[in-house]
């Protein structure tokens, strides 16, 4: 079934097809529309659910927790400075490999307050241990929080699915509603291998001496790397039963391409018209859209990247003293690579102020213009 | 009140058979917390009244009642001292463990 939905109710589709049982939340900004319709589901029956309202994001991650401890399916949804306040709680979720999938709307960090977009929020949860998908589109959404509980309730490593603030959160598109008979199929109930019950009951996250700690971070670390496998396996038996592909990044004219542009979320989409438009000028452009961020997806960009001559990466965020992470990251990926491109660094659009494809032509621009960047971030739209 | 409950303890052969989360290998039962103890509480029965508010504050349920009468499970008894603070009848007293 289509229907015209925003974003925000992409991720409450997700959770609600995904037959989510306990779903947390503090019930007021940042948090949005995306529990408003979870809990109105809730109410009238439509999803068997408990909703448990609580009196901050630390205590919203901490009953998923618990929910998810017990054994049962566990989804919230945050932004910004809520994400922030749960930042201890997200460290439990993996290191206790409790696989809650939660929606993370990238807001702006405060101060000075914002609800517009940039990617700051969920990038500085990145060593948390959690799965991270950047998504582009509405459809994107609804889909990659299913699969998001596929992988995460297989490796026990928590799942964040991640969309741009008003970009896509407060934007309206048709989606194609995946039938629930369907979903069930693809997505079996969960049930952990351990669990907290009064039948046999054990104490979870306890004291751990220096005997045993390194081996449960290896484990997490080993469970990690698999994850871009079962996306590949999941993203594929996706594909077979709804005809869509879920994959770790998304290749958009690279083979063969002089200069790729490297971006994630709703500025993907804006990359793919100003490679239409760079095509119809005769500069062979690409776009490589990470949505996969970790773990981070080696292979593709590698494989994708090494054919190229150079290459821009486009963050709306910036790890402030160094570079934009992204950029950090491709960078890391492609070092010591047979023939590693130039890669160049640029950061646009923090506070939500807008990328457009004129903006992915100055990076074009600039990118052809030079063999290797002249400075260590190239900054797009600033007044200076 | 002292119910004994049937715990299994999980025995692993060899380290990669572990789960991936720090878990207790079996139920608190095993985790005899008495060690922690410097002071333990002693009832002096003759004062007792069987109210049983020692029962109902102790924090780690180490206190039974048998027969009516309280009774201090020092496998588990950390020696907090609360049942003492709470006796309304100064019956509990707190005592240096010795060696």
């Amino acid at each position: 079934m289509k229907k015209v939905i925003m974003g925000n109710h992409a991720l409450s589709y997700g959770a609600m097809l995904s037959r989510a049982q306990v779903i947390a939340a503090y019930p007021i900004t940042p948090q949005t529309q995306v529990v408003e319709l979870l809990s109105e589901m809730c109410a009238d029956g439509t999803l068997e659910a408990k909703f448990i309202k609580v009196e901050s994001e630390h205590s919203a991650m901490a009953a998923c927790l618990g929910a998810s401890m017990a054994g049962a399916r566990t989804f919230t949804a945050t932004s910004a400075q809520g994400l922030a306040l749960m930042h201890e709680m997200l460290h439990w979720a993996a290191g206790g490999r409790m696989p809650v999938v939660m929606g993370d709307i990238n807001r702006s960090m405060a101060p000075g307050w914002s609800i517009w977009t940039d990617q700051n929020d969920s990038l500085s949860q990145r060593d948390t241990g959690w799965i991270q998908f950047y998504c582009s589109s509405n459809q994107e959404v609804v889909d990659t929080v299913i699969q998001a509980y596929k992988i995460s309730e297989k490796l026990m490593i928590p799942s964040m699915v991640i969309l741009d603030a008003f970009a896509l959160s407060h934007t309206y598109e048709v989606v194609d509603i995946p039938d629930q008979a369907k979903v069930d199929a693809y997505l079996p109930p969960f049930n952990p291998p351990y669990r907290l019950t009064p039948d046999d009951p054990h104490a979870f996250g306890g004291l751990t001496s220096s005997d045993h700690y390194m081996e449960l971070r290896y484990r997490l670390q080993k469970d990690m790397e698999k994850v871009p496998a079962l996306i590949e396996e999941t993203g594929r038996e996706y594909e077979q039963m709804f005809g869509r592909y879920l994959g770790q990044v998304e290749n958009y004219q690279c083979d063969g391409a002089e200069l790729v542009l490297v971006t994630s979320g709703t500025a993907g989409y804006t990359a793919r018209v100003a490679v239409d438009e760079l095509r119809s000028r005769g500069i062979k452009a690409g776009n490589l859209r990470i949505k996969l961020f970790r773990p981070f997806p080696f292979e593709p960009v590698r494989s994708i990247l090494s054919k190229v001559p150079k290459v821009a990466v486009l963050d709306r965020n910036i790890s402030y003293g160094h570079h934009g992470i992204f950029y950090q990251e491709v960078k890391s990926a492609m070092y010591g690579q047979p023939s590693p491109p130039a890669i160049f660094g640029f950061i646009a659009g923090l506070g939500g102020r807008d990328i457009t494809k004129e903006s992915f032509k100055e990076i074009a621009d600039y990118t052809l213009k030079h063999d290797r960047p002249e400075e260590e971030i190239v900054w797009i739209g600033v007044k200076k | 009140m002292s119910k004994k409950k049937d715990d299994k303890r999980i025995i692993f052969v060899s380290e990669t058979e572990m789960p991936p989360v720090a878990m207790s290998l079996g139920s608190m039962l095993y985790n005899k917390t008495g060690a922690w103890r410097n002071i333990k509480p002693v009832i002096d029965l003759s004062k007792c009244i069987k109210c049983g508010i020692c029962w109902k504050f102790c924090p780690d349920t180490s206190i039974d009642i048998v027969e009516e009468w309280p009774q201090i499970n020092y496998d588990f008894c950390k020696g907090c001292g609360i049942c003492a603070e709470e006796c309304p009848e100064k019956c509990i007293v707190m005592v240096e463990e010795e060696k």
